[in-house]
């Protein structure tokens, strides 16, 4: 084994990513953490699975899309924590920035989850197309297409509740 | 119009600034002529700032305990069964882990600690599985839900311990009867019935004479004939001792630390094994 690579210590370094994702993917704070806690078990085991020439950021997301979809298809019916409108996130300075945002974190919740993976992965975690094609197993175009829908879908919902915040106003 | 066609993969890639400087330049030339398709990428990079923005601060959040983690040892492979059991025997200090029956090495859950009373030589070897630490969460939230409850902490009292006995054992399908703990301190206070995930589970509750709370969690949801090392957890500020035996799951959790833990542990093994 190449002494260099460190793949504990590594792991280690990716949890705080691990978190931001998984709580991005899931809105609630506990249940993230479960998801991250379950996936650093998985990938402690199955270390020796890991082809050391690859990156693991892309294999530890891998491994945490499959729990995820594990757990869906355990849970196939959304259900709607009431942590829901309690997220802890720190305050943002201005009271405009911090409604916008409120709207992204419903508007994400409203995606497909397949949709909401590719976009966190790519426009959070900033992975390249391909790593984002290998953390979820499916092929390259794939990706793409998922991209594109869903930020459209996610621009038409964020825009789209400003249209119903108009609608109002008008008499 | 220069170059290739323009596509939406390039569009999307042009949003992640993944083109190359040659292409960029060529889909900032086509977005001046198409303005409803810039405002469109313009509004997807808003979206990749926001979402930054928004799970910034994520990352700098402090670790949950659950996350900071013993890294496991290396990997001990082809350890003699002698030795491991040898240092099994040794742990309680040890930070890790679960024996599998062929002999590896395998993580459960790093806070997790197998824990090898000497006067258990049965279950030394043991399988572990990860889903035990379901067991210790799920005993952990009852605990956590019953044990404050001033007024109304049980559904049947010790005082009713015959009926107690019989309702718990009927409901569970075994002879159920609440193990002794008066040597170590704690008197019965009653139990009460949950909802498990493949049945019904049987909480007992204790006090000691300082009024502290230990509850024992038997759930027969693990279905099989698995057993499994004593393991200990702690989830938040409830200390969780827990293990398996012939397919019943035992768990007591109290605001406890291990050694007083594995003291009641080896008194209810010794007391409680469902036939």
């Amino acid at each position: 084994m190449d002494d260099s690579i460190k793949p504990n210590e590594d792991i280690g370094a990716c949890i705080p990513r691990l978190r931001r994702y998984a709580r991005a993917l899931l809105g609630v704070r506990g249940e993230a953490d479960d998801l991250v806690q379950d996936t650093l078990e998985r990938a402690w085991r199955k270390l020796h699975l890991w082809r050391r020439d690859t990156e693991l950021r892309p294999w530890l997301f891998s491994i945490m899309h499959n729990i995820f979809i594990d757990q869906r298809r355990r849970a196939p019916e959304e259900t709607v924590s009431l942590d829901e409108h309690a997220l802890e996130f720190p305050v943002a300075p201005a009271q405009e920035r911090m409604m916008e945002m409120v709207d992204l974190e419903s508007a994400l919740r409203m995606l497909p989850a397949e949709q909401r993976e590719v976009i966190l992965l790519v426009g959070l975690e900033q992975l390249a197309y391909k790593d984002v094609a290998v953390a979820l197993g499916i092929p390259v175009g794939t990706v793409m297409s998922r991209l594109s829908r869903g930020r459209e879908r996610l621009r038409e919902l964020m825009e789209g509740r400003q249209r119903v915040v108009a609608l109002k106003v008008v008499k | 119009m220069k170059g290739l066609p323009m596509r939406e993969d390039d569009l999307q890639a042009y949003v992640d600034d993944r083109l190359d400087p040659v292409r960029r330049a060529e889909v900032d030339d086509w977005l001046v002529a198409h303005p409803l398709e810039a405002a469109r990428l313009r509004s997807y990079r808003k979206q990749n700032k926001a979402l930054q923005a928004l799970f910034a601060p994520v990352l700098d959040e402090p670790l949950p305990e659950a996350l900071k983690v013993a890294r496991p040892q290396a990997k001990p492979k082809g350890m003699g069964l002698l030795r491991m059991a040898a240092m099994l025997a040794a742990v309680g200090l040890g930070s890790v882990l679960g024996w599998t029956l062929r002999g590896e090495v395998q993580l459960v859950q790093a806070r997790n600690e197998a824990v090898a009373p000497a006067q258990l030589p049965a279950l030394q070897m043991a399988t572990v599985a990860t889903a035990d630490t379901g067991l210790a969460r799920r005993a952990a939230v009852a605990h956590a839900v019953y044990s404050p409850d001033v007024r109304r902490p049980v559904e049947i009292g010790a005082d009713q311990e015959d009926q107690l006995v019989a309702w718990l054992s009927k409901r569970l399908g075994s002879n159920l009867k609440p193990p002794k703990l008066g040597r170590l301190g704690y008197e019965l206070i009653g139990g009460r019935l949950l909802p498990g995930d493949k049945g019904p589970v049987a909480q007992f509750m204790y006090h000691d004479a300082s009024g502290k709370r230990l509850t024992l969690y038997v759930s027969r949801e693990t279905g099989d004939d698995k057993e499994t090392a004593f393991q200990f957890s702690e989830i938040g500020p409830i200390g969780v001792f827990f293990w398996v035996d012939r397919g019943v799951g035992y768990a007591i959790s109290a605001g406890a630390d291990k050694a007083e833990l594995a003291q009641v542990a080896v008194t209810v093994h010794e007391q409680l094994r469902l036939p």
